[in-house]
């Protein structure tokens, strides 16, 4: 019944109009039964039905779904409204959308990088471990330090709280040139045989690692990733159980894991058992840290319990070698989705407070807008008032209107965010955990629950502007408005200086995150980096054994032929070139300084160099000389240092001459010069660096850097066209230039920074149309007044000043509520800044100069033309 | 319907429900019904007929239906259902609560 009164309302009128037609022809026929006249029997009937059209709508009122019908008529009533003022309306719901797509493609960001659990079963129970080492005579303490091998032998052995732990090591793989493809580097894990079923999961295609896989006498074996699968292999299920060579060495493909699974991130693309890939003698010390542990909790074991159990084995290890200092002494843990997210955890919930603050700008700006139009309705609404109309009625109109057009721009927001993660997952696909970004049920509870939100807010912001006691006022006005105006514009200014004050937010946000980005830019590694290119080799241990002469060689045969390149400046090769990361460290100790005490010791940064990289980088050399032409395999035992190492280590003393004691290699090296500082990372601070000869021959990966006079790219194929020649299967990995690498590791600085930027931007012009606006407004309704004023021989001048600091005052007001608040807020972005303090007063100045006068130029032109107005004409009009 | 309404409406209602429990009826004729027996002391209007009819089909209590009536029309009778039957007789019980109340209130006045 109800169902059918909702769906066949149409025809459920015909018919009604029909029972009531029936009755009246019933009727007439009595009537002329009883013998009346024609006439007299139709009016009779009438008369006793009563006004036909009444009663049908009466009746019609009786039936289900009324309000329903009357929410669609309120609809239509608003749809119609709104298209007789199409500009502000499609203003309205622009707006809208900026604010509403902003918010909820960030909101399906952060859900999808931040919110959602890990693709793996009980994915809460799973930890990040780490060792908490504190060894140093010199600085801090590193509490998430990555786990040496033989510690994690310790820990899988004597733990009681995991299910399992399991190994993660990072590296690069060369896949040698087959079937027609050429040679290539990808990155690869090593890892333990038990990390799929640790996290839980199962290769998609053959079958993961077994522990016999994973042991050092073991055949290779290989399980691919879903695209190098696909990519490579055309998805050919017939790659199991063949052959392919990594490294130069043989490796049977065993499985491919499923396209969804990336771990631990998603460039990774192939993973082999890091017991057959590691050397014994390495994996086995307790003091190389180099790997990431993995473990599952046991139930009911919490994370503090089981990292408890395996700091006091740490204790126990790190007390049964009290001469070791590089042994630690404790462990610590994450959770696996905080360790894989952190670094973007911040970023994105600024950006998403950010984009929370233009939704609310956006709002703000509706509201302002439907309240301009209420002000400019008044007189219908007081009239409609005064007839009788309901303030349930009018206030659901109100609701009504700014549910349709925040709806509306809800939708075309909805687009506009769509649009939005498409393209930040294509622009930062390699953000962590970028692929489990998707809409789902929760963002789209999300987003109508934004539009509620937003249609309540600004329909009742609006609403409370028409109060029962204006009716009469309102009513009195139409007679003659000289005053009106400025008191009714209050709400809209309080509207304002919260716009403002939130724009200053942003903008305060903005300018701190674009001036750490320039000074990061900024920031100098301590080298040339104009036309200067890097390229990326590793000489697979397989066929260049190390250490042994074979490296050596083939570094020095290139560099001698790279230099003989036309073009070429200069050549030069290092384990890592500044600014591509921390890469290594050597404890060391000083032969000539008397022993550190028991259990201290020192360390630093070390880098393999040839003797022409100081040259060619433009890295300077301080004291004494680079390493000698002798400096080659047994011969070598000269070392080079930073600056930072003389001053932090050799305060006060010549360190040239002076010894250091390396475990890593066998003999005393003498120091023979000290040169500039690099960085090793953009926005770190200089370390201290110990530099050993290339040529020593125990290093076979790292970076050639090309140095030219014109444009470096070009000597790109030259160059490797050179390797090609002397090793047909040796791929060439991450050619940049440096300046491309540096934009490339800033990337997440000037991302943020450009992003917070364009929503100030935004915001601000948001904030200046409302002032606009509001001005223009405040000086329409005052031009009677403003004409009087003129005619009485008020000065020009001074109008402008009056209506400048009408409207300025708001923006004022804003201003300083937004710079308290920004002052207070700045706190929570100092993470993210680079050499710039969350108060910077350059950069609230610059906020302050450009709010200011963006606000001026908004108010400036309604008040020009104010003061411009021709008091006759103005008076004329009333 | 839960809540009480005025006694008015609910009368007219009642009246309504009693006439169709005997016989069902197109519009009209209950119309003439009323009349009828109430002896024209309770004036309905033709015009709240109507909207009281598709209140009482709305809540279940009639129902309708199109029924070919002489000279090849056709008219939409209305009937009881169970449900209304049931409302019926706890109203009329009512009813005759309050009636007889009313009744002996107003009887203390005469003495």
């Amino acid at each position: 019944m109800r169902l059918r009164t909702l769906f066949r309302r149409n025809r459920m009128s015909a018919e009604l109009d029909e029972e009531l037609r029936d009755h009246l022809e019933r009727q007439i026929e009595d009537n002329l039964e009883r013998g009346m006249s024609a006439e007299e029997a139709r009016l009779a009937a009438s008369r006793t039905l009563g006004n036909f059209a009444l009663v049908r709508d009466k009746t019609h009122a009786t039936w289900s779904w009324g309000a329903l019908e009357q929410f669609a008529r309120d609809v239509r009533i608003g749809v119609r409204t709104l298209c007789h003022t199409p500009g502000f309306a499609i203003i309205a719901i622009l707006i809208t959308a900026l604010g509403v797509g902003a918010s909820v493609a960030l909101f399906t960001v952060v859900r999808g990088v931040l919110l959602r659990p890990l693709p793996f079963p009980d994915s809460d129970r799973l930890l990040m471990l780490y060792e908490h080492s504190s060894p140093n005579a010199g600085s801090g303490d590193s509490p998430y330090n990555v786990v040496a091998g033989g510690v994690f032998a310790a820990w899988q052995k004597e733990n009681s709280s995991f299910a399992s732990l399991a190994l993660v090591r990072d590296g690069s793989a060369d896949l040698s040139a087959s079937g027609g493809q050429l040679p290539e580097t990808l990155n690869r894990a090593n890892i333990s045989w038990n990390l799929f079923p640790t996290l839980g999961v199962n290769p998609a295609l053959g079958r993961g690692f077994t522990s016999s896989d994973d042991s050092p006498n073991a055949n290779g074996t290989v399980v691919l990733s879903w695209s190098l699968f696909k990519r490579r292999f055309a998805a050919n299920p017939s790659i199991l159980n063949h052959t392919i060579y990594i490294d130069a060495k043989p490796y049977t493909v065993i499985g491919v894991m499923p396209a969804w699974f990336q771990f631990p991130d998603s460039t990774v693309q192939l993973w082999t058992p890091v017991y057959h890939e590691i050397p014994e003698d390495i994996i086995s010390r307790l003091d190389f840290h180099m790997f990431r542990v993995v473990g599952r909790l046991k139930p009911g074991v919490t994370a503090a319990q089981a990292t408890q159990n395996l700091s006091i084995i740490s204790q126990r290890l790190h007390n049964s070698q009290p001469d070791n200092p590089f042994i630690s002494g404790a462990a610590n843990s994450r959770p696996l989705l905080e360790h894989l997210v952190g670094d973007v955890k911040r970023p994105l919930y600024v950006m998403l407070a950010a984009t929370g603050c233009l939704l609310l700008i956006a709002c703000l700006n509706v509201a302002n807008l439907l309240v301009a139009r209420t002000a400019a309705r008044r007189k219908e609404l007081a009239i409609r008032t005064a007839l009788g109309g309901g303030r349930m009625r009018l206030l659901r109109e109100h609701l009504t209107e700014s549910f349709l057009l925040v709806t509306a721009g809800g939708a075309l927001g909805l687009v506009l965010a769509w649009a939005a993660v498409y393209w930040l997952v294509h622009t930062r696909d390699n953000m962590a955990r970028v692929g489990a970004i998707h809409f789902d049920g929760v963002v789209a509870v999300f987003t109508v629950g934004v539009v509620i939100l937003c249609a309540l807010f600004s329909g009742f912001i609006s609403a409370l502007n028409t109060g029962d006691k204006q009716v009469l006022n309102a009513l009195h006005e139409s007679s003659r408005g000289h005053s009106a105006g400025s008191s009714r514009a209050h709400l809209r200014k309080t509207l304002l200086a919260i716009e403002v004050g939130l724009t200053v937010m942003l903008l305060t946000g903005a300018s701190l995150l674009l001036k750490s980005y320039q000074r990061l830019r900024a920031s100098n590694l301590g080298c040339l980096t104009q036309n200067v290119l890097t390229m990326h080799i590793n000489l697979p241990a397989a066929r260049y054994k190390m250490p042994g002469p074979a490296t050596a060689n083939f570094f020095e045969t290139l560099l001698e032929r790279v230099r003989a390149l036309p073009g070429v400046e200069a050549a030069a090769f290092v384990s890592a070139a500044p600014g591509e990361g921390y890469d290594g460290d050597f404890g060391f100790s000083i032969a000539e300084h008397p022993p550190l005490p028991r259990g201290k010791g020192t360390f630093a940064i070390n880098r393999s160099a040839d003797p022409g990289y100081f040259a060619a980088m433009g890295i300077p050399i301080v004291r004494g000389r680079t390493f000698g032409s002798d400096q080659k395999l047994d011969q070598a035992n000269e070392v080079i240092i930073s600056q930072s190492f003389a001053r932090q280590y050799f305060p006060g003393e010549d360190p040239i001459g002076k010894h250091l004691r390396i475990m890593e290699k066998k003999d005393l090296h003498v120091i023979v010069g000290v040169v500039g500082d690099t960085r090793f990372s953009i926005g770190e601070a200089p370390q201290p660096m110990q530099y050993y000869p290339l040529y020593a021959g125990d290093q076979n990966d790292g970076t050639l850097v090309i140095r030219s006079s014109r444009d470096v790219e070009q000597l790109a194929m030259p160059v490797q066209k050179t390797i090609q020649e002397m090793d047909h299967d040796l791929p060439v990995s991450d050619v940049l230039t440096m300046n491309q690498m540096i934009g490339k590791s800033t990337l997440d600085q000037s991302f943020d920074a450009a992003l917070i930027s364009a929503f100030a931007v935004l915001s601000l012009v948001l904030a200046t149309a409302g002032l606009f606006g509001v001005l223009s407004y405040i000086a329409a309704q005052r031009s009677g007044e403003i004409g009087i004023r003129i005619a009485l021989g008020a000065q020009r001048e001074h109008v402008l000043g009056l209506m400048l600091a009408d409207g300025l005052r708001p923006a004022l007001f804003g201003l300083l509520l937004g710079l308290a608040a920004s002052a207070a807020t700045t706190q929570y972005i100092k993470a993210m800044l680079y050499q710039t303090e969350p108060l910077d007063p350059a950069a609230f100045a610059a906020v302050t100069a450009l709010l200011i006068s963006s606000a001026a130029l908004a108010c400036l032109v309604p008040a020009w033309r104010a003061s411009r107005l021709d008091p006759v004409r103005v008076l004329r009009m009333e | 319907m839960s809540k009480p309404s005025d006694l008015v409406q609910g009368t007219l209602d009642l009246l309504v429900l009693k006439i169709l429990a005997l016989q069902s009826l197109h519009g009209w004729a209950l119309s003439q019904r009323l009349k009828q027996v109430s002896g024209d002391v309770l004036q309905v209007s033709d015009g709240s007929l109507y909207p009281a009819l598709h209140k009482l089909e709305q809540q279940g209590w009639i129902k309708a239906e199109w029924k070919p009536t002489e000279n090849n029309r056709r008219a939409k009778f209305y009937s009881l259902t169970a449900l209304g039957r049931r409302y019926l007789n706890k109203e009329a019980a009512n009813w005759e609560r309050i009636s007889t109340a009313i009744s002996s209130v107003m009887r203390l006045d005469e003495v």
